[in-house]
């Protein structure tokens, strides 16, 4: 089988995995083109090279990503922590010129070969950005339905999601703020809403994984706090991969910590040291490692 | 591999959809591109007919004589049109070009909130007056008075030319960076001497694209012609006190007549008129590329 | 001379130098604030003048009895007879809503389709290139449009046109709209002609809305898992109704006031109006350059200059209304 074949025998409905192991319990039972498999999925990424066109931005990148943990990436800006979150998710080829060579595993099945299918990896492999990018046209209950539409077609009629928009609102503890006026324009909310949406609108989709590139970087404290919350709460179910600036949210967060940083000018990115994030933080082995996470440089 | 296998088998209900959805994708990608390259061949065919039929008819006799007498006749040209279409829209540009500069000046540097909103919204609905409209004006104010000529029918086309004159002159003006401004004036340079030696020639490429682009759409000009220069199909006017042709107005007249060799000298017209006109915003292209590049 | 006169020389000459130098600053200051004026003042003497005109037109049959009335009969006019008015507009209003109509449902689709096709499939080199081509379109003059109309679309339409009216002539309601028989010159030609016209500027418009969608937004819609499709539909057509909306205006602004080549094709009948896209009639534009030069009945060049106001009216209401639309759109987005 094909890489792309293998990626597609990962669709099934979600009644058959309910069946199966019983796991999913959060699946609502009409929507049967569900995709959601049961276990959260393990990533690994072998020996990648990616850039654009003859600028290498990051280079033998390797990288386990345990399921059902949260991976927090470090290192000081520049060094490509973006360029490898987006690789995980396909979203590194849409720029002009973009390259990736190497291995990227979703639980074993090589996402980065030739003739992998970018869309189907993308709803395996959600993402929330950097700035909060719901979309301004549409209301609350049609941005978190955004995704679900895409594969179920928009025939259905308006409260056809409710069930599953409930969820996804309240995983990411937007709920109580807006059960009254779901109708309402998505654009109408404050920045931690509007953040607190799209990752509403990534959760309702049911990736395996979910990618975070500075999530809180432009918002309050306060937001910041509630969206820390939800990780907690959604790793019990979800892969999480979240790039930080921020290494005291990297230490509240995270299991895991990878640390990246160029380590000579000139150089591309390279992932220095990975490890539980207690003892990267505590103990780290490697000398670079030590001393951004003191403060003495980035 | 053990995991997958354990999920059970076959290609969810979501294969066939996904499927759907590229080839749904990929359809509306080839329309998109067959809608473009369609609208190209429109454009290739219209001008390529006009090329072929005027190509056919056209000749030395045709720039150099005047229509003759019968429009059944063959031969003859077009040659006091050509002459007209050139003075009336040299005239127009006389006119407008001092005006429309003028305006746009006063516009970027001089006029201030109420005032400035006021013009511009001026010049901007001035833009999409019919021209027949202000040809009926222009008949009205002078035609009346002075008879028709060719110099009511420069004016027609000095207003036609002022907004875009105006328009982009304003733009090229706001494009030109403040400290360029903000240096003359602290060598003690008067404004007026800074806009006219320091902000008009720095601007000057885009003004220029605009007053080429103002020009090609006067020679094109028919409707307002009809109201103010009437036109003379029979010898060569120079005096712009008297009726005039232009090469548009022999065109409209002589395709409409239903006398071949009449049709004929149309397309020789249309294809004069046409090179031109394409000519000029070819070229007004161009130089707006190559000073923008340059900068 | 000693120093100090010559002192006292330099600063009397630069004195008159600064004098002089503001006095030319001062009179260029008005130079080109009188142009400004000018162009104000013809823009309402554009409007005064026509009215002018119009008044007694206007005052000898009253203001309703010219839009209440489809006859339009010059011949019939008497100076003193005032009831009822041989002039009435309303087929020529109803030319060039109808023609228009035609050319904005022919070209509104097609532009958003190119706008769409240039600022987000077209390979990036050929994005500029493109643009140009459809620009291109609107430097071909008037009268080219209608000679080419004549000779070169018309033989083209004439099946079409056949096979539309034999479709659907004969659908009750509707069917009178597509009634045959087809000669060439008609609504229909006119409209397809003045569709073409107004392309290039309703897909600029298009293309200035579809650019300025945020790339935040399309990325969110393909990290979803959307099709590039998909995506556009999500993040640049659905946020750009307003945007297309307004080009539609602008591009109607300019289809009511196109002249020459719609006077070439429509047939220029002022009998009467007819329900059939393809019959043959008349817009305002098209019946002003008509009949301008040999109006010599009572009162008939006046009417004609009540035409031209109403559609200098017209044309200034779509215009301005396109140009609010478009330009809230910019500022919501800034």
């Amino acid at each position: 089988m094909t890489p792309q074949e293998r990626l597609t025998v990962l669709d099934v409905p979600s009644e058959s995995s309910t069946a199966q192991n019983g796991a999913s319990a959060e699946s609502p039972a009409p929507v049967a083109d569900h995709t959601r498999s049961g276990a959260a999925r393990r990533m690994d990424v072998i020996d990648l090279n990616a850039g654009f066109g003859s600028r290498t931005i990051i280079a033998n990148i390797n990288l386990k990503v345990e399921p059902k943990t949260v991976t927090a990436l470090i290192g000081p800006s520049g060094c490509g922590k973006s360029t490898l979150l987006r690789c995980l998710n396909a979203m590194h080829s849409t720029a002009k010129g973009a390259f990736a060579n190497g291995e990227i595993l979703l639980d074993g099945v090589d996402i980065n070969a030739k003739g992998v299918d970018p869309v189907l990896v993308r709803r395996r492999v959600g993402m929330v950005f950097q700035r909060p990018n719901p979309f301004p046209t549409m209301s609350i209950y049609d941005n978190v339905a955004a995704g679900l539409r895409l594969t179920s077609g928009n025939r259905h009629g308006r409260h056809y999601f409710d069930e599953v928009v409930e969820r996804a609102l309240r995983q990411a503890d937007l709920w109580a703020e807006v059960k009254d006026r779901l109708h309402n324009m998505g654009g109408a909310l404050s920045g931690g809403q509007q953040q607190r949406l799209c990752i509403a609108r990534t959760l309702a989709v049911e990736p395996e994984v979910i990618l975070m590139d500075e999530p809180c970087s432009a918002l309050d404290p306060i937001s910041t706090a509630k969206i820390e919350e939800s990780i907690h709460a959604l790793r019990e179910q979800y892969t999480i991969v979240i790039v930080t600036h921020n290494m005291q949210q990297a230490a509240r967060v995270s299991q895991t910590t990878a640390f990246m940083t160029i380590l000579e000018a000139g150089q591309p990115g390279s992932l220095v040291e990975t490890g539980p994030t207690s003892s990267i933080f505590d103990a780290p082995t490697n000398e670079v490692t030590g001393d951004y996470v003191s403060g003495r440089f980035g | 591999m053990a995991t997958l296998d354990s999920l059970g088998g076959g290609s969810g209900s979501l294969a066939p959809q996904l499927r759907r959805r590229h080839r749904r994708n990929r359809g509306m990608t080839y329309l998109l591109t067959l809608l473009m390259a369609g609208i190209g061949a429109l454009l290739i065919w219209i001008l390529s007919y006009v090329a072929i039929k005027g190509v056919k008819a056209i000749n030395w006799g045709f720039i150099t004589d005047t229509p003759p007498g019968n429009p059944d006749a063959a031969g003859g040209g077009f040659y006091n049109g050509i002459i007209g279409t050139f003075e009336i829209v040299g005239i127009a540009t006389l006119i407008a070009l001092p005006l429309g500069i003028g305006c746009a000046v006063y516009l970027n540097q001089y006029a201030t909130g109420r005032i400035a909103g006021v013009l511009r919204l001026v010049t901007d609905v001035m833009l999409g007056i019919p021209t027949i409209v202000t040809g009926a004006f222009v008949y009205a104010l002078w035609v009346v008075e002075f008879g028709f000529s060719g110099f009511a029918g420069a004016l027609a086309l000095a207003l036609v030319m002022v907004p875009l004159i105006v328009r982009a002159t304003e733009e090229m003006l706001r494009l030109v960076p403040g400290d360029l401004k903000e240096a003359s004036l602290a060598l003690g340079v008067t404004q007026s001497r800074t806009i006219v030696s320091v902000l008009l020639p720095t601007a000057r490429a885009g003004i220029i694209t605009g007053v080429m682009l103002a020009v090609a759409r006067a020679m094109g000009e028919t409707a307002p012609l009809l109201l103010t220069a009437l036109g003379n199909d029979l010898f060569v006017e120079t005096n712009p006190g008297q009726r005039m042709s232009t090469l548009s107005l022999q065109i409209f007249g002589s395709a409409t007549g239903g006398f071949v060799n009449a049709q004929n000298r149309a397309w020789a017209g249309a294809l004069l008129l046409i090179a031109i006109v394409l000519t000029l915003t070819i070229m007004a292209r161009l130089i707006a590329r190559k000073s923008a590049v340059r900068r | 001379m000693s120093a100090a006169s010559h002192r006292a020389e330099t600063r009397k000459a630069q004195a008159l130098h600064q004098q002089r130098l503001r006095f030319a600053d001062t009179a260029f200051r008005w130079l080109v604030a009188g142009s400004a004026t000018v162009v104000l003042v013809a823009f309402v003497a554009t409007a005064f003048f026509l009215v002018r005109k119009s008044w007694p037109a206007l005052s000898h049959y009253g203001v309703l009895s010219f839009i209440d009335s489809s006859r339009w009969t010059p011949s019939t006019a008497v100076a003193t007879v005032s009831h009822p008015n041989p002039y009435g507009v309303l087929q020529f209003v109803y030319g060039t809503v109808l023609t228009s109509v035609i050319a904005m449902l022919l070209a509104v689709p097609v532009a958003v389709g190119l706008a769409l096709y240039i600022t987000d499939i077209a390979p990036q080199q050929l994005r500029r290139p493109l643009a140009y081509v459809v620009d291109l379109f609107a430097a071909v003059p008037s009268v080219v449009y209608g000679f080419w109309g004549i000779f070169a679309l018309l033989p083209v339409l004439h099946p079409i046109a056949d096979n539309l009216s034999s479709w659907l002539g004969g659908i009750p309601v509707i069917g009178g709209v597509f009634a045959g028989p087809f000669f060439g010159p008609s609504y229909f030609a006119a409209g397809i002609v003045l569709a073409i016209m107004v392309l290039p500027i309703v897909t600029a418009i298009c293309r200035e809305v579809f650019a300025v969608a945020p790339v935040s937004e399309k990325e969110a819609a393909l990290a979803l898992g959307a099709t590039r499709w998909e995506m556009l539909r999500m993040s640049v057509l659905k946020r750009s109704t307003a945007g297309i909306f307004g080009a539609s205006l602008l591009g109607l602004g300019r289809a009511f006031g196109e002249t020459i080549a719609v006077t070439m094709l429509i047939g220029n009948s002022v009998l009467s109006i007819t329900t059939s896209i393809f019959g043959q009639g008349a817009t305002m534009p098209s019946v002003i350059a008509n009949e301008f030069t040999e109006a010599t009945e009572p009162f008939h060049l006046q009417s004609l200059f009540v035409v031209g106001t109403l559609l200098l009216i017209i044309t200034l209401i779509v215009n301005v209304l396109g140009k609010l639309v478009v330009s809230r759109i910019s500022e919501t987005i800034a």
